[in-house]
């Protein structure tokens, strides 16, 4: 890669860093159910991360907190509040589950965005079974909580009559897209921003674009830093109104 | 070496994300990653939150409690200083009251005292201006009477002395 560089020619390869390759081992072994790739070592450093703020930091119980609980208890007041405004007083049960989300697709965004890191929710793979396990959890929920009148979701009662069919038709369409727009939407925005950072860096190999190219990389690490707070926050939110839905069919 | 290792998964220039070949890996440290995260939230983590929170919460309504009883106490000693004062002020005003009707009343039994004190001299002094003007008439009736006596002899007839006093003291009253 660095020859053909060197050879004049400008070689992007903006899609090398999702390439899923083994930690130990060769880089071509072929990766096992049980291999421990960059995907693993990332997913664990999410988890580290993550119990340390969340435990290490609340260690002191503080009843005036320190930087690190404060930011835990602003974190864990933030999504609580959320899922009491959003799915209601009883969606609070979820509240671990749907923190747990949060936390994960927030520190996986973030630990992606150091450099030669590796981002887990780029992958549609990852995404795609957050998104699955939103969206079948709620819809056994749905009916267990409510039986069949969790049906009345897609029976929008307030419609007139000869309308409801046709409403009832889009919004089961728009039921079944749920998960796919949801999983898309973060793994879509992750891999985007990330793809759009290499390609500026792979510009800053010629001298001539190499500051604006620079520019460009600084200015999209800011708008990716924001990205990756607000697709957490988009992902949790939208979690909180399927449960909802599933919680209060009812429109 | 990127690329080597991209021709070598089968993910050519495409997207790794849709090499299917990795998804089993990814699917089954995902799921653990969300297992331990979940268990390390909602068995340590969650919960020694929601204790701190409440925990805070209790704090700030005790304080809360606290100073509002403090400010009762203060609104009632502030009325209890007012109530001090205010009947320190009646107390006073009748001390000066009751000191200034005392006080008249021992100028005005002093006044009586000296008006009859005074009045008594005057008395006094009456009686003895009465003695001397009833003592200076009785010596002017004795002065007469000699005179009209030596008069009487001087001019040779018998003194009568009865008749001389008589005619004098009708003169003098007169």
């Amino acid at each position: 890669m660095a020859e053909e560089a060197k050879g004049g020619g400008l070689e992007f390869h903006p899609m090398d860093q999702f390439i899923i390759k083994p930690l130990f081992g060769d880089a071509g072994d072929t990766v096992g159910m049980f291999t421990i790739t960059n995907a693993t070592f990332w997913m664990a450093a999410a988890i580290l991360a993550i119990a340390a703020l969340m435990i290490l930091g609340t260690r002191g119980r503080a009843v005036v907190p320190t930087r690190s609980q404060s930011v835990a208890e602003l974190a864990y007041g933030f999504v609580y509040k959320m899922v009491e405004d959003v799915a209601g007083k009883d969606g609070l049960k979820y509240f671990p589950y749907i923190m747990t989300l949060f936390l994960f697709i927030l520190f996986s965004n973030f630990l992606g965005l150091i450099p030669m890191s590796f981002t887990t929710t780029s992958h549609i793979a990852v995404t795609a079974i957050l998104a699955m396990a939103v969206f079948l959890a709620v819809t056994i929920l749905g009916f267990v909580k409510n039986g069949a009148s969790f049906l009345s979701l897609f029976w929008v009662s307030s419609a007139p009559l000869a309308l409801r069919p046709i409403l009832a038709l889009i919004e089961l369409i728009s039921y079944f897209v749920r998960p796919v727009s949801h999983s898309i939407r973060l793994a879509g925005n992750m891999m985007a921003g990330h793809a759009v950072l290499k390609v500026f860096a792979g510009f800053a190999q010629v001298a001539a674009v190499a500051p604006i190219a620079i520019f460009g990389v600084v200015a999209i690490y800011g708008l990716e830093v924001l990205v990756s707070a607000i697709q957490a926050y988009v992902f949790t939110i939208l979690t909180c109104v399927y449960l909802k839905d599933a919680l209060h069919p009812h429109h | 070496m990127a690329t080597e290792t991209t021709e070598a998964a089968g993910a050519a220039p495409g997207m790794p994300q849709l090499d299917f070949t990795t998804f089993p890996n990814q699917i089954f440290w995902l799921v653990i990653t969300l297992v331990v995260i979940y268990m390390v939230l909602s068995r340590v983590a969650l919960p020694r939150i929601a204790s701190v929170l409440a925990e805070r919460q209790g704090t700030i309504t005790n304080d809360i409690a606290a100073a509002e009883e403090l400010k009762q106490k203060a609104a009632e000693a502030e009325a209890a200083y007012d109530k001090a004062l205010a009947d320190a002020r009646a107390e006073a005003g009748r001390i000066g009251a009751e000191t200034k009707a005392e006080v008249q009343a021992e100028i005005d039994a002093a006044i009586r005292k000296a008006d009859a004190e005074i009045a008594a001299r005057t008395a006094e002094s009456e009686v003895k201006i009465a003695e001397i003007r009833d003592g200076a008439t009785a010596a002017v009736r004795e002065v007469a009477k000699d005179a009209a006596e030596a008069v009487v002899a001087a001019m040779g007839v018998d003194v009568d002395k009865a008749a001389i006093a008589a005619a004098v003291d009708a003169r003098v009253k007169g």
